[in-house]
């Protein structure tokens, strides 16, 4: 299988500046790879650190040490690394991310948050319009909701946006941080067939899933985040 | 390289010294085609000395900033004529101040003041030039009813959708922002922000936006940087640098924010 994402030995900690400096260590020597096509889950009770992985390697947090390597195209990048306009491109071209909490534009239209980042990973006007109503319509988003913000939305209708933004460019890479917390068993459903979807049409998936049931549905295998304890 | 590889501004070592006080201090920055930089920090902290800097506002102490103008050439600044300088300010690029009486002439109407711009990069067709002024007050939600009205006669969030109608008529390619927002109520701001967002991604504008409001910098900004007492502190992506700031200035910053 090609692989597509590589971590070797990663630290993160944090310094808590406003607390006297005080030091707060999340994971250390974290080391693992995720081939195409592979779904693996990152296992550990809360607090574990495997959030803190999952925005490490989407550069959204910092790593203290080691490299995160990605692929893009024929190119290796290491996030760890790399420039912040490589890391821009690389989110658009290469790896996706569904984050635990929806943070988006205010007052802009669920709809419109789901083109734009189809628009971003390099759709057309109308294959981006597509592919938004068609995400949209099948995490069961009731279609009266399309046109308004999604603030105050219950956290289920949030989370369906959510995952609909984040599967919108469709990139070769997935972050999921518990894609399907929140959801009702239909609405978790749809969400489980479309992971599973992505993955057989080859795209390499790094998720967090609290729910048994779902983990054992769609991976492949689990790494154990508590061996990585700082 | 492609055009959007190569940045369209580049300051080295800028430094700006007021007698022995320090306005700011060797800093260096690229800014690229359709990218977005947020300058922040607090007042005092160097940044309107930056801006007023690259763009040629104000003379540094030392350092240099380069420019790529529309032949592909970079261009030294500050060795510009005075005459090339004003071309510049008047095609390329757009300023906007947070007080929009100094982007705007107050006693000329709101039509006058998008005209003027026109004139000055050689349109001479009266109907020509003030159908797209109406075009342009349109787009930022100004009423062709109002082109004759003296932008004193204007709201505060008005006049600061006029000032940008101005400088987005000549189609520039880089537009400092010195505070956009600063000053003017929440629901104002949040249209005005809305309106450079979408001007932003339309037309792949370039912007250097200096604010003290992180909420400003997380919705407009590609990446940012942070400054304290004349330096640059702190820079990155801005999702990174204000998920995980690193430095203790800048994590205060960060906490100092209500969560929304």
């Amino acid at each position: 299988m090609d692989q597509m994402m590589r971590l070797d030995g990663v630290a993160k900690s944090f310094t808590m500046h406003l607390r006297g400096g005080a030091e707060l260590p999340v994971v250390r020597d974290v080391s693992f790879e995720v081939a195409a096509g592979e779904c693996v889950a990152l296992g550990g009770p809360s607090g574990a650190g495997k959030s803190s992985i999952l925005k490490m390697i989407y550069g959204n947090y910092r790593a203290d040490r080691g490299e995160i390597w990605l692929r893009d195209g024929g190119e290796w990048i290491d996030v760890a690394r790399a420039a912040p306009r490589r890391m821009l491109r690389l989110r658009k071209s290469a790896i996706g991310y569904v984050s635990q909490f929806l943070r988006a534009i205010p007052r802009v239209s669920s709809l419109d948050l789901v083109v734009a980042a189809a628009r971003e990973g390099g759709a057309g006007e109308d294959e981006a319009k597509h592919r938004a109503a068609d995400l949209l319509a099948r995490l069961n988003l009731p279609e009266r909701l399309w046109s308004l913000p999604p603030a105050t939305f219950s956290g289920g209708e949030q989370q369906r946006v959510n995952v609909a933004r984040g599967f919108a460019a469709g990139q070769p890479m997935l972050l999921l941080d518990e894609p399907t917390a929140s959801l009702d068993a239909a609405s978790r459903a749809r969400v489980v067939a479309l992971i599973a979807e992505r993955r057989k049409a080859g795209t390499a998936i790094l998720g967090i899933f609290h729910d048994e049931a779902v983990r054992n549905e769609i991976a492949d295998r689990t790494v154990d985040v508590t061996r990585f304890a700082a | 390289m492609s055009e959007t590889e190569m940045p369209l501004l580049t300051a080295e070592g800028l430094t700006r010294l007021y007698g022995p006080r320090i306005g700011c201090i060797d800093v260096a920055l690229e800014i690229f085609p359709g990218e977005v930089l947020a300058v922040v920090g607090e007042s005092g902290s160097g940044k309107s000395t930056l801006l007023s800097m690259l763009s040629t506002q104000l003379a540094p102490t030392r350092g240099t900033v380069t420019y790529r103008s529309r032949d592909g050439g970079m261009r030294d600044l500050f060795s510009l004529s005075e005459a090339e300088r004003r071309f510049l300010f008047r095609t390329d690029w757009g300023f906007v101040h947070q007080d929009a009486r100094m982007g705007l002439r107050m006693g000329v109407s709101a039509g006058g003041n998008v005209g003027e711009r026109l004139m000055a990069v050689g349109w001479r067709h009266f109907g020509n030039i003030r159908a797209e002024a109406v075009d342009w007050l349109g787009r930022v939600e100004i009423g062709a009813d109002r082109i004759d009205d003296r932008p004193a006669a204007f709201s505060g969030g008005m006049r600061q959708r006029l000032q940008i109608a101005k400088n987005m008529v000549t189609r520039p390619r880089l537009v400092f922002m010195d505070e956009p927002t600063g000053g003017l109520d929440v629901s104002v701001q949040a249209r005005l922000l809305d309106l450079i967002r979408g001007l932003v991604a339309d037309y792949g504008l370039a912007a250097i936006i200096v604010t003290h409001d992180l909420a400003v910098a997380r919705l407009l900004s590609h990446r940012i940087m942070v400054m304290r007492e004349g330096r640059v502190i702190e820079t990155g992506l801005t999702d990174q640098v204000l998920d995980d700031p690193r430095e203790p200035y800048t994590q205060l910053l960060v906490s100092s924010v209500l969560q929304g």
